[in-house]
């Protein structure tokens, strides 16, 4: 089998044939003499994604699809093992306890299957899964910080030793996924069953945020004096309380809307709905550049 | 199909000077009243209503929204009678958290009807004599059905949006619904937010084709609904 034959006969057929595939011309009348050089058994797996790529689906929206797909691996690698990381963590065997732990340990289960799932879709679709980062859940791993394992969430006020802490992050977590896969689901339009797999996941966040509200409001700690921490999200408010309502803030600034395309919901159509109501009534997403920067400071 | 073309004739003719080209299809619904349908009570005034085939949701995006505006107006219908007649010994908290809940889907029901303009459907009927509101397990087996169906079904029409704009609105509802379906789970048993007769072992939670969600809805729902004109895919 000679390999410049084939292109050249290709060519003959196809004029645009070496146009199709990028148009590396140059680099494609190179191939008889690349070819020699590589081992017989994988010239097919070259020529098969050259041919791909000239005549296979379009490149671009499968492209956008994966890396929203990667993107969305991230964040499911970093909530696992942050749950994975709690229930085995000694420090809060005894406060993540009974319903609680319980509860923790079937969001800990999605957020696994999460992954999982993420990582066959890519490999259905041709694409490498990401591998999992490290993870520094002390917050110090980003630019300038203090230093991986070193951030405020070290110490006394370690995820895995202090349980409110844990559930301050475990919500802000779920928060933020829901508004990660909000942002990506019109990157997903072009395809049909990764964009309903991702609605059918970004739900499954909210449930957990919901559910996360709710242990924190009847744990009581660390939220705000005066703030009525619910199961769906007021305003901007994270109800979280300091030291660490700054670093979590930026997961909830622009909640606070209460106009939905160029709609007041304020009191719509003569109802009776609060600035408060409005703004619970939809949440809202945020774009990967926004993910990224949240998450930066977890990921060494 | 040939009747519906025959009736494409006819509009054709009837169009150019009578109404715009955006809403042809309501006005195909309107060809079509009968009698029959007038004697509705509270559909008298519909214009999109079909004697033989129900209230027409429309087609494309359009259609979509006026679906999430059908499930939104039976919410909304729903937790207001909640509010108003409460079930006995309910509690401070409840009745706070399901005060809320009325509140974001009378705010969902008015947005689509805002949004939707002319092409909204109209107030539909709702159905709501198997529920005993004076009933704690009643009324919150019923928040807990309505909720889980709306997430599936919004999870299931996403595919079917064709505008960003849209999907992205359609996305910002549905997690608060979901959050909606949590709640009312954990009120019913402590726990169940996301249990496995909600979230699949993958997972994920459902998705279901307006057929199924309107098949289920419609015992709730007096109002015939036509969703034969929504998109498929």
């Amino acid at each position: 089998m000679n390999m410049q034959n084939i292109i050249s006969e290709i060519e003959n057929n196809d004029p645009e044939f070496l146009e199709k595939v990028d148009g590396r011309r140059a680099a494609m009348r190179d191939f008889g003499r690349f070819a020699g050089k590589v081992a017989l058994a994988s010239i097919p797996f070259a020529l098969g994604s050259m041919f791909k790529k000239a005549y296979g689906t379009p490149t671009g929206p499968k492209d956008a699809i994966t890396d929203v797909l990667q993107f969305a691996l991230t964040l499911e690698y970093l909530e696992a093992e942050f749950y994975n990381n709690a229930i085995a963590a000694p420090g809060l065997a005894i406060s993540l306890t009974g319903a609680a732990r319980t509860a923790i340990g079937t969001i800990a289960a999605h957020e696994n299957a999460h992954v999982t799932f993420l990582k066959n879709t890519l490999t259905a679709l041709g694409t490498t899964p990401g591998p999992k980062p490290t993870f520094d859940f002390t917050a110090g791993s980003y630019a300038g910080g203090p230093g991986n394992g070193n951030g405020i969430f070290s110490g006394a006020n370690s995820p895995f030793v202090n349980y409110a802490v844990f559930l301050a992050m475990a919500q802000t977590f779920e928060d933020t996924g829901v508004r990660a896969y909000k942002g990506q689901a019109p990157n997903l339009i072009p395809n049909n069953d990764v964009l309903t797999a991702a609605l059918q996941i970004h739900s499954v966040e909210a449930r957990h945020a919901s559910h996360l509200r709710q242990m924190r409001k009847a744990n009581g700690a660390a939220i705000p004096a005066g703030v009525n921490l619910k199961p769906w999200i007021t305003l901007n408010q994270s109800g979280i309380d300091a030291p660490f309502a700054t670093a979590v803030q930026p997961s909830y600034n622009g909640e606070e809307l209460t106009t939905q395309a160029t709609i007041n919901i304020i009191n719509i159509n003569g109802q009776t709905v609060s600035a408060n109501a409005a703004s619970e009534a939809f949440d809202e997403p945020l774009t990967k550049d926004a993910i990224l920067l949240i998450v930066d400071p977890f990921i060494v | 199909m040939a009747t519906q073309n025959s009736n494409n004739n006819q509009v054709e003719l009837l169009t150019e000077s009578t109404i715009v080209p955006v809403s042809r299809r309501r006005f195909l619904g309107y060809v079509g009243l009968s009698t029959a349908a007038l004697a509705v009570g509270s559909m008298a005034s519909c214009k999109k209503s079909d004697s033989n085939n129900g209230l027409d949701l429309g087609s494309g995006d359009i259609g979509i929204l006026n679906y999430a505006y059908a499930l939104e107006q039976l919410e909304a219908a729903f937790y207001t009678q909640v509010i108003a007649t409460t079930y006995s010994g309910i509690s401070a908290t409840e009745q706070a958290y399901l005060t809320d809940i009325r509140d974001h889907e009378v705010a969902h029901r008015e947005f689509f009807k805002s949004a939707l303009g002319n092409n909204a459907i109209p107030g539909l009927e709702v159905d709501f004599s198997s529920i005993n509101f004076s009933s704690r397990d009643s009324v919150l087996g019923t928040a807990k059905a309505f909720e889980d169906l709306g997430v599936t079904a919004y999870n299931g029409a996403g595919k079917l949006i064709v505008s960003p704009d849209y999907l992205t609105l359609a996305g910002k509802i549905v997690s608060v619904e979901a959050r909606h379906a949590a709640l009312i789970r954990d009120l019913i048993a402590a726990g169940s937010f996301a249990d496995n007769t909600a979230i699949d072992a993958n997972g994920l939670d459902g998705a279901r084709n307006p057929a199924d969600v309107l098949a289920i809805a419609g015992t709730y729902i007096k109002t015939k609904i036509n969703a034969s004109n929504l998109p498929t895919s």
